[in-house]
């Protein structure tokens, strides 16, 4: 019999923890597809972040370890320095990247550290219980922000890949969204050459995905990833911010 | 033998440098030495100073409730620092700067017009390796020839330009 | 004896853990340390190793925790301060069980306090400011080539313990010098060779059988008491072998100082001017702050009036000093803080003035 489809490698074959219509699987299985289908899933090594995929590690099928809140890059760096040859990336979530861990991910970036950044920009604190995230949107309720997130009180949302596009040594920025199979596809191919531009030590990459939390968002999965594809992408253009020439 | 000396001048004239020249010098003769340096916030300017202890013995303390010589290369050093000698010690006072002598009179006081001298030699920065020399001549704490091994070690490759001026300097009491 | 250098002790620390073979350091300028990332910078990269200047020390830390979590040998150090910050990472090191040697060059406190020497970190670094159930062995030099020394083994202690290990300097031995005999270079090893010596290092799973992750975070409170009690394994094994003090004079001692690092040298002097005055005084010095040298005490002899916790702080040690004595002597401080350092004459005063109270 012909085999027509196979899981990836690069996922450990137990089922994930995330909540129903989480897209954190689905970010996971395009990573690890990526790092199978171009061999690196044997000379890679991962950092996960406190947050509700501090669990990546027992589903992402590669040498990983754990940061404290928002050091991933520091330790992403210190990693660097070890294996120069080796492929690294961190995976961190908006609570993590966007607001403790700021000063990690802007001197990541300046320092052009030669990894990659997947940040997964659910617009709210997840593992904590739904809490206000710097990425929350204007108007969306959280539990920290009962009547709806206010630009008085908590400012506009922060954008990171426009951000993180200002560094020079930040060479690569692109925003996708995991909303349907069209653009998941799309999102596999971001990471794909994000991973090839690491190859080429060019400097600091970063993908970010717009991604769903119907438990917390208080939103059946569908509706949630309608909500990614209006709401979020209307507030973060999806779109390539910067390419090295030659990619 | 023991012997607790102390540098004292404004950041930049050079105190600390030959006290760590002497240090050096006496342990390269086989002593037991420590060099301990004030250090503050401040880069220039403001008053610098350091402690060599020099001894045949290890040396338990590298602080130091007095001094067997005092070495001042400007005036608020000599007012702060000259109680601090023993009886019978050495004072060497910078008297190109400082207009006053010591108002103690059970030490012995050695005047050297190290700026005067350093810039008759054309290099008023080589002034405290006048004041060393002085205080080879007077106290034969290390050998001339230790010292002078130590410069040209110090000022060779892009500084060996001020060798030159700094070997004068040290023989401006030793000749 | 001409193989002697003279050095400050922060220089003495870094060209000593370049000879132990580190890998990477990682700091940020801090006085009165700051000899230490400058020397680094330079010379590190020609001996093989990188160097980061990190945007902070909570950055330092972490960068200290991925290089040595994919099996590099790692160094920092930073002061105080810095070590208040660094301080989440410590215990995230120590519970993934990863070896890191980290130096407090410390100063005088609280807050930002000042820049001159001061022993007030003793808590910081023997309890820590990080959660849950962490020990971390802790050495104090009180010499420069003790400095150099004492860096140089703490990596192979790290490394066997799997754990931080931290030692306390001050200001003074910092930025005093004094003649060292510098141990030889051992090279780095090779990041081929890195599971051969660490097979718990992510290097990659083509370098190692199965797949290495270095964690913390352990849900199940069965599973995490079981991780704790491995960690107090460990430190039992510590507390029997990394047991380090020197001593003189306790079979005849009326007064025992108890000083570590620069205070045990002011203490030697002050022996020597009570001995002048007929006073018989002896000394323990600490070199293990934690685990903490109990046994020492056990060498004091019958004469023995009063011991003396003689320190850079309001009293920190002197909580050690009291629970190795047991109730056998009564036991007293001599102290300066915030950055003053007392004369060896004041400390001999102090101490005369505490014998004739204790001798009431």
């Amino acid at each position: 019999m012909k085999t027509v489809f196979e899981p990836t490698r690069g996922m450990v074959p137990v089922d994930t923890s995330y909540c129903p219509g989480c897209t954190h699987g689905i970010a996971h299985r395009i990573i690890m597809e990526c790092l199978e289908e171009r061999g690196s899933l044997g000379n890679t090594i991962g950092v996960v972040p406190i947050g509700c995929s501090i669990n990546a590690h027992h589903f992402m099928n590669v040498d990983m370890c754990e940061s404290t809140h928002g050091r991933a890059p520091a330790i992403a760096a210190g990693i660097r320095r070890v294996h120069p040859d080796q492929v690294v990336f961190t995976y961190q979530g908006d609570g993590d990247l966007a607001s403790i861990g700021t000063a990690e991910i802007i001197h990541a970036a300046h320092r052009g550290e030669k990894f990659t950044t997947f940040f997964i920009n659910n617009a709210i604190y997840g593992m904590t219980g739904g809490q206000m995230a710097p990425t929350t949107l204007i108007g969306q309720k959280t539990t920290t922000s009962v009547n709806g997130r206010t630009v008085e009180q908590a400012g506009l949302p922060l954008k990171m890949c426009e951000i993180i596009s200002q560094i020079d040594c930040a060479v690569f920025v692109e925003r996708v969204m995991l909303n349907n199979p069209a653009n998941i596809r799309k999102a596999k191919a971001v990471v794909k050459k994000a991973l090839d531009i690491q190859d080429a030590r060019l400097g600091f990459t970063f993908v970010e995905f717009l991604s769903s939390c119907p438990t917390n968002w208080g939103l059946a999965p569908k509706d949630a990833l309608k909500f990614v594809g209006e709401n979020m992408a209307e507030y973060y253009p999806v779109r390539n911010f910067k390419t090295p020439e030659g990619f | 033998m023991k012997k607790k000396l102390f540098f004292a001048g404004a950041g930049g004239q050079g105190a600390l440098a030959i006290g760590q020249m002497i240090a050096k010098a006496a342990m390269d003769e086989g002593k037991e030495v420590t060099w301990l340096p004030s250090y503050g916030p401040e880069m220039r300017g403001g008053t610098a100073n350091c402690t060599v202890v020099v001894s045949d013995r290890p040396i338990s303390c590298p602080l130091i409730n007095e001094a067997d010589m005092l070495v001042v290369m400007n005036l608020p050093s000599l007012t702060k620092f000259q109680s601090m000698v023993v009886p019978g010690g050495t004072i060497f006072i910078n008297s190109s700067l400082v207009p006053i002598s010591s108002n103690r009179t059970d030490v012995k006081v050695v005047e050297v017009p190290a700026n005067e001298i350093a810039n008759k030699l054309g290099n008023d920065r080589a002034s405290n390796i006048v004041m060393l020399s002085a205080i080879l001549k007077e106290t034969g704490i290390v050998e001339v020839e230790t010292i002078r091994h130590e410069l040209e070690k110090m000022f060779s490759g892009r500084k060996a330009k001020f060798l030159p001026a700094n070997l004068e300097a040290l023989k401006s009491y030793l000749d | 004896m001409m193989s002697r250098i003279l050095m400050k002790g922060n220089e003495a620390f870094a060209e000593a853990a370049i000879r132990a073979g580190v890998k990477c350091y990682f700091g940020y300028p801090i006085t009165p340390q700051n000899e230490i990332p400058e020397y680094m910078s330079h010379e590190l990269p020609k001996a093989g190793g990188s160097f980061i200047q990190a945007e902070s020390e909570l950055a330092a830390i972490n960068m200290a925790f991925g290089a040595a979590a994919s099996g590099g040998r790692v160094f920092i150090s930073t002061s105080s301060p810095g070590i208040a910050l660094m301080q989440e990472g410590i215990g995230f090191i120590a519970s993934c069980e990863v070896p890191v040697v980290i130096l407090n060059v410390s100063r005088g406190g609280p807050g930002v306090g000042g820049i001159q020497p001061g022993q007030a970190d003793y808590f910081q670094v023997t309890r820590g400011g990080y959660n849950g159930d962490v020990r971390i062995p802790v050495f104090a030099p009180s010499s420069i080539q003790e400095c150099a020394d004492l860096i140089y083994e703490c990596f192979d202690i790290a490394e066997e313990y799997r754990n931080p290990v931290v030692i306390l300097a001050d200001g003074m031995l910092g930025q005093m010098m004094e003649p060292v005999d510098l141990p030889e270079a051992r090279g780095i090893t090779p990041v081929e060779k890195i599971n051969e010596k660490k097979p718990w290092a992510i290097t990659g799973t083509d370098n190692h059988p199965g797949r290495n992750v270095v964690y913390s975070l352990r849900l199940d409170p069965q599973v995490l008491e079981n991780h704790v009690h491995d960690m107090f394994e460990r430190y039992a094994k510590a507390e029997k072998e990394l047991v380090r003090w020197s001593d003189q004079g306790l079979p005849d001692a009326e007064i025992v100082f108890v000083a570590f690092g620069t205070m045990s040298r002011l203490c030697v002097e002050a022996i020597e001017i009570l001995e002048e005055r007929g006073i018989k005084a002896g000394l323990i010095r600490p070199i293990s702050l934690w685990p903490y040298p109990e046994a020492a005490f056990d060498k004091i002899g019958k004469n023995c009036k009063v011991v003396l916790s003689t320190e850079l702080s309001m009293g920190q040690m002197l909580v050690d000093v009291k629970a190795a004595a047991k109730g056998r002597w009564p036991v007293g401080l001599i102290n300066r803080t915030g950055g003053m350092v007392p004369s060896s004459i004041e400390i001999a005063d102090r101490a005369e003035k505490a014998l004739k109270e204790a001798e009431k």
